[in-house]
């Protein structure tokens, strides 16, 4: 099983995307899809327990593990919440069955991608997975063909490639940094080679690369001012779609810029990668603070929470040391599954209110108590309260900053706490008060919603010790 | 002094690459600045047919060809047609004028040497020139992108920028094939979806003018 485990991580997601091409009918193919996001999800726990011999081209450490793990699982869930979703799109006559084809042959090519993207061993073919993951998710924002959609679309699409342009500019820069040292040809270029001979890179080429990367990932990771792309494509796009890209692909950037923050982070002469990311990190969770009161638009709202909780978690690895890091692999865990729960609620009102304006909801707890109440407690959670998990894991970075950067930590709280206000004053108006909209029944599966929330709510009260020292493990690799 | 011509060359080509960016900064037409990207991709084929040779690494000649019958060829053609069947051969928009333009473009450029140049100071004169070469053309790619409002010239300035990623690739020695030929791909994937776009956005507003579809920017109430 050595070597198969992590190539059917990508053959199961290929394999299923042609079928999924060709194959008609809505019942046959959500469930294919569900099927195929499922079995790549359980190969990927298997890595847990037989780990295959690193290649040159694809390998799994202990970092990018927890990764594919997180991204499989919530692959998985959102596919069977899509299901349903996607049924009801059908039904309204918003998509047509050829859509449908494009749209599950798009997801698992995406699913694809991302997998790529984690376990490649070669920071070329890791850029050339991240490629691939933002065109696929292009043509998915735009599926809808409407002005929003195609103008939400292009917009992604022209600001995602000069992101990616960027991160191929630092990409070339760390071959060459790397060159002289390791030798020309494909072994520059590979992960593990280059992390284990980086304290003799030229250091001055490393800052510049970095300074590329940055930029060029950091457009991926919707980190202020380079984010404006992510609130249109979120409310624009298929909701199934919002929540992997908040959940799942923002990660898998943030993945490739920690991957680089290691490589400097050897090298003692580069600069320190931190103080960058802990300025994009605070900036972008202030100003995604102050952008959540005046949204008028559901979905945009919970993205520009996205961006807000995507800084946390940027400071949070900027600062470093084994206590921050740990702290911001648990936010970055506990986003994905909160923002992933909040966006299947949403998508589900949006669908029952026939609108994703704010204004035309209301006392959704009165009308739809399961998907209201659902929603209230993802706010909760996602704005960290306790018990639930990202009130530990906001806890933790704020505690970690407090006892080395007090100043910064007063910023970091006060962003935080602008932005819970915030999330509670539209909440207030969405789940409480008056009906308003459209009453109807939901159709809608709550199982991949109430799962995540179960998950983030006993991570809160009760972390296992395995979870907890492998954490500790990743977070030190992280230095 | 084989060495010192082999060396001159590739200086040449890589600065009229540069030279080429700048002309592309003041057309404002869309025909012109589609001859002026074929020539754009015929400077850079010949670039990196160069390298090629210089480097002795045959794997680039298929980098060089596919610049060559791609970039210069296939998509003006195509972008050509597009341009006939929407009936937007006229002015182009700028945002900002070309005095500016040119202005901001030289700063780039001047930026981008003095950056490149300081950090590769050990690297060998080749591949460091062609370095802050590359970066200026990436540069004033991205300054195109942003003093254009016209769907076709943003690609035509996407696309820019990437012959010069491809020229920083190549000048990189002995950097594996894999990205290479992944560079062309993904200009080919790019270049299908703008043209989905393109086709998409004429059926919706009738115009490729961006600004169109700015109107519903932002919040909408």
């Amino acid at each position: 099983m050595s070597f198969d485990a992590l190539a059917a991580v990508l053959i199961i997601p290929a394999v299923a995307a042609g079928l999924l091409s060709v194959l008609p009918g809505y019942r046959l193919t959500a469930r294919l899809n569900v099927i195929a996001t499922f079995g790549t999800f359980v190969i990927a726990l298997s890595l847990f327990f037989g780990r295959p011999p690193q290649g040159p081209y694809l390998h799994v450490d202990d970092l990018n593990n927890v990764f594919i793990v997180l991204t499989t699982f919530v692959g998985f869930t959102t596919s069977v919440f899509s299901a349903s979703y996607i049924g009801h799109e059908l039904e309204i006559g918003r998509l047509t069955p050829a859509f449908l084809r494009f749209y599950h042959a798009m997801y698992q090519i995406l699913m694809f991608a991302m997998n790529l993207a984690l376990i490649a061993n070669n920071i070329g073919i890791m850029w050339v997975a991240i490629e691939l993951a933002t065109l696929t998710t292009v043509l998915m924002v735009g599926i809808y063909r409407t002005h929003e959609a195609l103008e939400a679309a292009w917009k992604y699409f022209i600001l995602g490639s000069v992101g990616i342009a960027l991160a191929l500019f630092g990409t070339i820069l760390v071959y060459m940094a790397a060159r002289p040292v390791i030798g020309e040809g494909l072994d520059a270029m590979v992960w593990t080679m280059l992390v284990a001979r980086a304290a003799e890179f030229d250091p001055a080429l490393l800052n510049v690369a970095f300074v590329f990367l940055l930029l060029g990932y950091g457009t991926k990771v919707g980190l202020a001012p380079l984010h404006a792309w992510l609130p249109d494509a979120h409310a624009e796009g298929p909701t199934p779609i919002s929540a992997v890209l908040s959940g799942l692909l923002l990660n898998v950037a943030l993945y490739a810029l920690l991957r680089f923050k290691m490589l400097l982070a050897v090298n003692p002469n580069a600069v320190a990668p931190g103080p960058l990311m802990v300025t994009m990190g605070l900036i972008s969770l202030v100003f995604a603070a102050f952008m959540l009161y005046r949204r008028r638009d559901i979905k945009r709202m919970f993205a520009y929470s996205s961006i807000e909780h995507m800084g946390i978690i940027t400071f949070a690895f900027g600062m470093g040391g084994p206590l921050a890091n740990f702290a911001g692999l648990l936010h970055m865990t506990m986003h994905s599954l909160t923002k992933s729960a909040i966006f299947f609620a949403v998508g589900h009102i949006a669908q029952v209110k026939g609108t994703q304006q704010i204004a035309n909801m209301g006392g959704l707890t009165e009308t739809n108590p399961v998907l209201g109440w659902g929603l209230v407690l993802g706010v909760v959670a996602i704005a960290g309260l306790p018990p639930l998990g990202i009130f530990m894991s906001e806890f933790l970075v704020v505690t970690s900053t407090f006892a080395r950067e007090p100043w910064l930590a007063m910023v970091l709280v006060f962003g935080i706490l602008i932005g819970v206000a915030a999330l509670f004053l539209r909440l207030n108006t969405i789940a409480f008060g008056e009906p308003r909209g459209a009453t109807a029944e939901a159709k809608a599966s709550y199982v991949p919603m109430f799962a995540h929330l179960a998950l983030v709510f006993i991570a809160g009260i009760y972390m296992p010790p395995a979870l907890v020292s492998w954490f500790q493990n990743v977070a030190k690799l992280l230095g | 002094m084989r060495g010192g011509l082999n060396f001159d060359i590739a200086h040449l080509l890589a600065g009229s690459l540069v030279l080429v960016s700048f002309l592309q900064l003041y057309q404002d037409r869309l025909y012109a600045l589609l001859n002026i990207f074929a020539l754009h991709a015929l400077v850079l084929a010949l670039s990196v047919a160069w390298q090629a040779y210089v480097q002795s690494a045959p794997h680039l000649y298929v980098t060089a060809t596919i610049a060559l019958v791609f970039k210069a060829i296939v998509i003006p053609v195509a972008l050509h047609r597009i341009i006939v069947q929407l009936g937007i051969h006229r002015e182009i928009e700028k945002v900002v004028g070309v005095g500016t333009a040119m202005l901001l473009g030289m700063g780039l450029v001047a930026l981008s040497m003095v950056v490149m140049l300081r950090v590769t100071a050990e690297a060998d004169p080749l591949a460091r020139e062609d370095l802050a070469f590359a970066l200026s053309v990436v540069l004033l790619g991205l300054l195109m992108m942003v003093t254009r409002r016209n769907a076709v010239s943003q690609v035509v300035g996407f696309m820019s920028l990437e012959n010069g990623l491809v020229l920083a690739a190549t000048g990189a020695k002995g950097m594996p094939l894999v990205v290479e030929i992944s560079v062309a791909f993904s200009i080919l994937i790019a270049f299908i979806v703008i043209g989905i776009f393109l086709f998409r956005i004429r059926e919706r507003f009738d115009t490729v003018d961006l600004q169109a579809l700015d109107s519903r920017r932002g919040e909408r109430q």
